[in-house]
């Protein structure tokens, strides 16, 4: 990034004589500064939104106001890549909009989020774009970006992508397995998807769940006369949600694109990330605050309104020791980002479906709590340690979207967007005391340890002792590159070792049976229709290379494997074709 | 001393053998017994066994006796544009017997649109003219549709068949859709079929090849590069998915890669009721002969799923046959000419599709498995023919050698060292995928309803003996657990007073659309709203406690933990 290294230490005394009445200045003294890959006792200098200095004696201007840490823990802010503040629901939106949205963000430590635009299908992707960053613009209290969700696929989906991602900055797309008859792809769909956006850089999202099946299980749950929010997750087993992460991933390895699994909610899932991540392929993996914090066992409640709340898709699973296995993966690397699926639709809304679960609005809060359930249920567990709070909490978002290192650290350059952590802090999460317009909050009672004391965003104190002052249209759309290296390196390696190439032969000149011209049977693998042979140039027919011969003596018959055949051997995928000896 | 009674009533056209000194192998135990057989029945077991007078006495001399095998995977016979497979049922089924195995259960493919029923009794005629041992047969469903449905439901009821199979690979062909998947798999749950399924992903199949065929790759190659086993692994992953929602048994033919295996026995683990089938060819071979210069020999090994390129398949598929984590051997033997391969010499998707293995398919596994020190004797037998017979619901009158069991038992050389070559196999093709390859292990005698068919080396084998025997539905090995959980999985509403709170307006033809709208299927009644009962307030009441209390929690191993894990 250009602002990266122009300031040190001693570089700021030239700044000096340049006055800018206008800046907001700031130092943070006496803190932990914890990135992702260390953590140091440090101040930190912030001019003009920007980390100018990180380091203990700094040299500041005078008047310039300091914030005491205390010894606290100061953390880069917190990115929530999955929010979805301006999705509509039946024409109606949803309570939190990108001002209520973001404040909440900001009041739990986050100071920047990726929200999905979702387009219906047949709609212009531009133009819902354009209308999201509208919105968004006038209204976000903090920086912002945007995932596009491809509602359809079709040839004229191509243009768009391409312009989005080429002039507009956007770089993550998300594809849907679920919702049959409305966004979900068929796997062909998906390929070609997944082909087209990995060719533009770009990192494909996927909401996994199996919808072929998620249908069928509907009308039978509603057969049986089951209709309330018991029907959602009984309707969407955690199977069905593995056994489309799986698809996902084969789909990733075929294409070898990066795949990015969002809303990871149950173990199978998660179990099914981990392993293909052992097995090298691309693919990161986001549980997010709700299959974090709670489970689906509140779908039983009797209170329809309460249970309602819980309705998001893929469903909270009812294992109640789901929570813990997502946060030991998470601790260990296998899942990589958190994400809050903050998705607020009131009790009236909620209520479009009283009659019929599948009719329930889907969607969850999380974006205020987010960071601290990672803290309380990881960090004070002793599961994780501060360093890798931070990176799943910001840096991997940072580096998966390409955002890395302006956002998700603490370093000379960097925006100043920062938190200061208390892991001391203890609240009880209810929902007459948040952010949210919701009223309920899914966390209801629980108490959480661990929480933000200062929150600096685009270098401005936006929360301080519990008092939150943010601004709405502050908030700047954060334009993103393809190519993120987190991703992209991998891939950009196996693509030069993925050329195929086929077997030399003289042309086969034995006898042929000839097939009737109007066959009674046909061939089991016919993909006639899809066969360019004919654009290709027929071997020449060479008799003296020929090496057929009826009597079953075989040109090769001595060598059992052929030798002297490069062998490329990239981990994960390929192991099937390269292994040969 | 039961047969001092039968003495009385002389048989003359009977066939009597008595097997003297063999040590019997079952699946469970090997003990060391004489066995008595008449009129193709087991009749005696035993030592000292008083037999009639003038007996033909074979003597085992320490050797093992097995039940026959049962090949539970072949193609003879089988219709390929205009031409069929160069093994018939008579050739077929020699080859089978030279290999010591004594019934097959072949594959009958109506074609899509097709009745099933009709190509059920084409496949009965040509086998009931020419099987030389007896044989059943599985139905592929290759369309769905109500009629289909009539039809399977006979097939099951009056017809004998108890297996059906389903393909999610050969697009526009014979795929099906995971919905139409989990509706056989919910009917076949119902009335006691067990549901095979040829898994591979078709349609990043069909992607791949079209990719492969760009690039100019149109030999057999191309077969396997267009095929890679992942989307074996895939499609084995999402039929597991589909048979544990609908709570049937599931059967995966022609497991061909490590992968695949590695997800059945990963949902076994977990609790499935599934069957991992591998082949002779992907326990004794492997997919690096598609590089073959010799195009031909190349197109010998197309199969789908492929073999697997990777070497160490074989060993690794022979270990988890021998740990139980799959279940069967079939050989999968589909037969076609060198002319018949050349149909697609210019694009190897025309390439029709089948290897060989009837005969070598229990000297395969002896050879890897059981020299190897994987797998002892007593498996052996369970794989080869023991779980074939209890999945197809024939056990014990098959594989089993026990009074009142058929007398189909193979005395097991286990010193016999072959040599596999095109030129002495049974079967009419020019090419054999196991060419070359030593073989130790092989049958001595081989007897089949109770008559001689194979000794000294000489088949005496006869086109037409062999008979159609129908499975029934419900085997006990499969449904046993699968029944349990049907009583298990009843789900519940939770009773609830009627919501009462406001509603939103919303728009019902806004472009907004409902995301997961299937409303059009909802038959559901609306619940009687009672006001007393309402548990709505807007202050947002918390009842604890949290968790539903007293519910009744069911946690069958595997399927259901989701659903089942409420306290």
């Amino acid at each position: 990034s250009n602002h990266k290294g122009e300031m040190s230490g001693t570089g700021y005394q030239g700044k000096k004589n340049i006055p800018h009445l206008t800046n907001e200045r700031l130092v943070i003294k006496g803190g932990r500064v914890v990135n992702d890959d260390q953590s140091q006792y440090a101040d930190v200098y912030v001019e003009d939104g920007i980390i100018k200095q990180v380091g203990e004696n700094l040299i500041v201007p005078g008047g310039v106001k300091v914030i005491e840490a205390n010894g606290c823990m100061v953390i880069p802010g917190g990115i929530d890549v999955n929010t979805c503040l301006h999705k509509p629901y039946l024409g109606t939106p949803p309570v939190d909009d990108f001002y209520q949205g973001t404040k909440a963000a900001l009041a739990g430590g986050t100071t920047m989020i990726i929200d999905h635009v979702t387009p219906q299908p047949g709609e212009s992707l531009l133009e819902a774009f354009e209308k999201w960053q509208e919105v968004a613009d006038k209204k976000s209290c903090c920086d912002y970006s945007l995932h596009l969700d491809i509602p359809h696929w079709h040839e004229g989906v191509k243009e768009e992508l391409e312009q989005l991602v080429q002039e507009k900055g956007i770089n993550s797309f998300q594809v849907y397995m679920a919702y049959k008859g409305l966004f979900q792809m068929p796997d062909s769909q998906l390929y070609e998807a997944f082909s087209f956006l990995k060719e533009l850089g770009a990192v494909v999202l996927v909401h996994a769940e199996n919808g072929d099946l998620i249908a069928q299980e509907q009308s039978k749950i509603l057969g049986m006369g089951i209709t309330g929010p018991e029907g959602h997750p009984l309707s969407r087993p955690e199977e069905l949600e593995a056994e489309a992460v799986f698809r996902a991933i084969t789909l990733g390895n075929r294409v070898n694109c990066p795949v990015y699994i969002t809303k990871v909610m149950s173990k199978s899932a998660a179990d099914t990330v981990a392993t293909a991540r052992k097995k090298g392929s691309v693919v990161f993996g986001e549980p997010i605050t709700a299959s974090l914090a709670t489970d689906g066992s509140h779908y039983w409640s009797k209170n329809w309104a309460k249970a309602a709340a819980y309705v998001t898709s893929p469903p909270l699973s009812p294992d109640p020791t789901t929570p813990d296995h997502l946060h030991s993966l998470l601790s260990c690397g296998d899942l990589q980002v958190v994400g809050s699926g903050h998705c607020a639709y009131s009790t009236s809304q909620k209520a479009i479906g009283k009659d019929n679960f599948t009719l329930i609005p889907e969607g969850t809060n999380g974006v205020e709590e987010r960071m601290g359930f990672v803290w309380d249920k990881a960090v004070a567990m002793g599961k994780m340690d501060e360093n890798q709070f931070v990176a799943v909490t910001s840096t991997n978002a940072a580096k998966i979207f390409n955002l890395y290192p302006r956002k998700g650290r603490i370093a000379v350059g960097s925006d100043a967007d920062i938190v200061i952590w208390d892991p001391d802090k203890i609240k009880t999460i209810t929902a007459k005391a948040q952010q949210s317009a919701l009223e309920y909050n899914i966390f209801e009672g629980m108490e959480c340890h661990g929480g933000p004391v200062y929150v600096v965003s685009q270098g401005r104190i936006v929360f301080e002792e519990g008092n939150l002052q943010v601004q709405q249209g502050t908030g700047r759309f954060i334009s993103r590159k393809p190519f993120p290296d987190v991703a992209y390196q991998r891939i950009k390696y196996r693509n030069k070792m993925m050329c195929k190439q086929g077997v030399s032969r003289g042309m086969y000149d034995g006898p042929v049976y000839d097939v009737p011209a109007t066959p009674k049977y046909i061939t089991p693998a016919p993909s006639a229709k899809t066969s360019p042979t004919t654009h290709q140039p027929p071997p020449i027919r060479n008799l003296h290379q020929s090496n057929f011969s009826l009597s079953g003596a075989q040109i090769d018959d001595n060598i059992p494997r052929r030798s002297g055949h490069r062998i490329v051997a990239p981990p994960g995928g390929r192991s099937n074709i390269t292994s040969l000896g | 001393m039961s047969y001092q009674g039968k003495k009385n009533i002389p048989k003359i056209t009977s066939e009597r053998l008595l097997i003297k000194g063999g040590r019997i192998v079952n699946d469970d135990q090997s003990f060391y017994a004489d066995i008595y057989m008449e009129d193709g029945v087991i009749k005696q077991i035993g030592d000292n066994l008083i037999v009639p007078g003038g007996v033909k006495t074979i003597e085992a001399d320490g050797k093992m006796v097995i039940p026959g095998g049962i090949d539970i995977h072949t193609h003879l016979q089988m219709p390929f544009r205009g031409t069929s497979t160069v093994d018939d049922f008579s050739q077929g089924t020699k080859a089978a017997l030279a290999g010591g195995t004594t019934m097959i259960v072949d594959h009958v493919i109506p074609e899509p649109g097709s009745s099933l029923l009709e190509a059920f009794e084409r496949w009965r005629e040509w086998a009931d003219e020419k099987a030389c041992c007896d044989y059943a047969l599985h139905v592929d469903i290759t369309h769905w549709n109500d009629s289909v449905r009539q039809e399977v439901l006979s097939l099951i009821k009056e017809k004998g068949v108890n297996s059906f199979q389903v393909y999610m690979a050969f697009k526009d062909l014979y795929q099906l859709s995971n919905s139409e998947i989990y509706e056989i798999f919910t009917f076949l749950g119902e009335h006691g079929g067990i549901a095979q399924v040829h898994a591979e992903n078709g349609e990043i199949i069909a992607e791949e090849q079209a990719r492969m065929l760009e690039m100019g790759i149109t030999g057999p190659e191309g077969h396997v590069l267009s095929r890679p086993e992942e989307l074996e692994a895939e499609a084995v992953f999402r039929a597991v998915t589909i048979a544990s929602q609908t709570n049937c048994p599931l059967y995966v033919t022609r497991v061909m890669s490590k992968s695949a295996a590695d997800i059945i026995s990963q949902a076994r683990k977990k609790g499935n009721v599934v069957f991992g089938e591998p082949i002779t060819a992907s326990l004794g071979t492997d997919g690096t002969h598609y590089w073959s210069k010799n195009w031909a020999k190349a197109a010998s090994f197309v199969t789908s799923p492929p073999l697997s390129p990777d070497p160490t398949t074989p060993d690794y598929l022979n270990t988890l046959l021998a740990s139980g984590d799959l279940s069967v051997v079939g050989s999968a033997h589909c037969t076609f000419s060198v002319a018949q391969k050349a149909i697609g010499k210019d694009d190897f998707t025309q390439i029709p599709e089948g290897v060989n293995g009837a005969e070598e398919r229990m000297s395969v596994i002896w050879d890897k498995a059981v020299v190897t020190g994987k797998m002892d004797e007593n498996m052996f037998v369970a794989v080869t023919s023991t779980n074939a017979a209890k999945i197809l619901n024939l056990y014990p009158r098959k594989g089993r050698i026990a009074v009142g069991s058929d007398s189909d038992l193979v005395i097991w050389d286990t010193d016999a060292v072959r040599t596999i070559t095109a030129k002495t196999h049974h079967s009419a093709a020019e090419y054999n995928v196991f060419e070359g390859m030593e073989l130790r292990g092989a049958p001595m005698l081989v007897v089949c309803q109770g008559k001689i068919v194979l000794e000294d080396g000489n088949l005496h084998a006869t086109a037409g003996t062999g008979r159609f025997i129908p499975c029934s539905p419900f085997p006990d090995f499969a449904y046993k657990r699968v029944k349990a959980r049907k009583q298990m999985a009843i789900l519940k509403a939770v009773p609830r007073g009627m919501y009462d709170g406001p509603v939103s307006e919303f728009s019902p033809m806004s472009r907004g659309g409902t995301p997961s709208a299937s409303a059009r299927t909802s038959p559901t009644k609306a619940p009687v709203r009672n006001l007393h009962q309402s548990g709505f307030t807007l202050s947002g009441p918390e009842e604890a406690p949290i968790r539903a209390a007293g519910r009744r929690t069911f946690m069958p191993p595997g399927g259901r933990s989701n659903i089942t894990s409420l306290s």
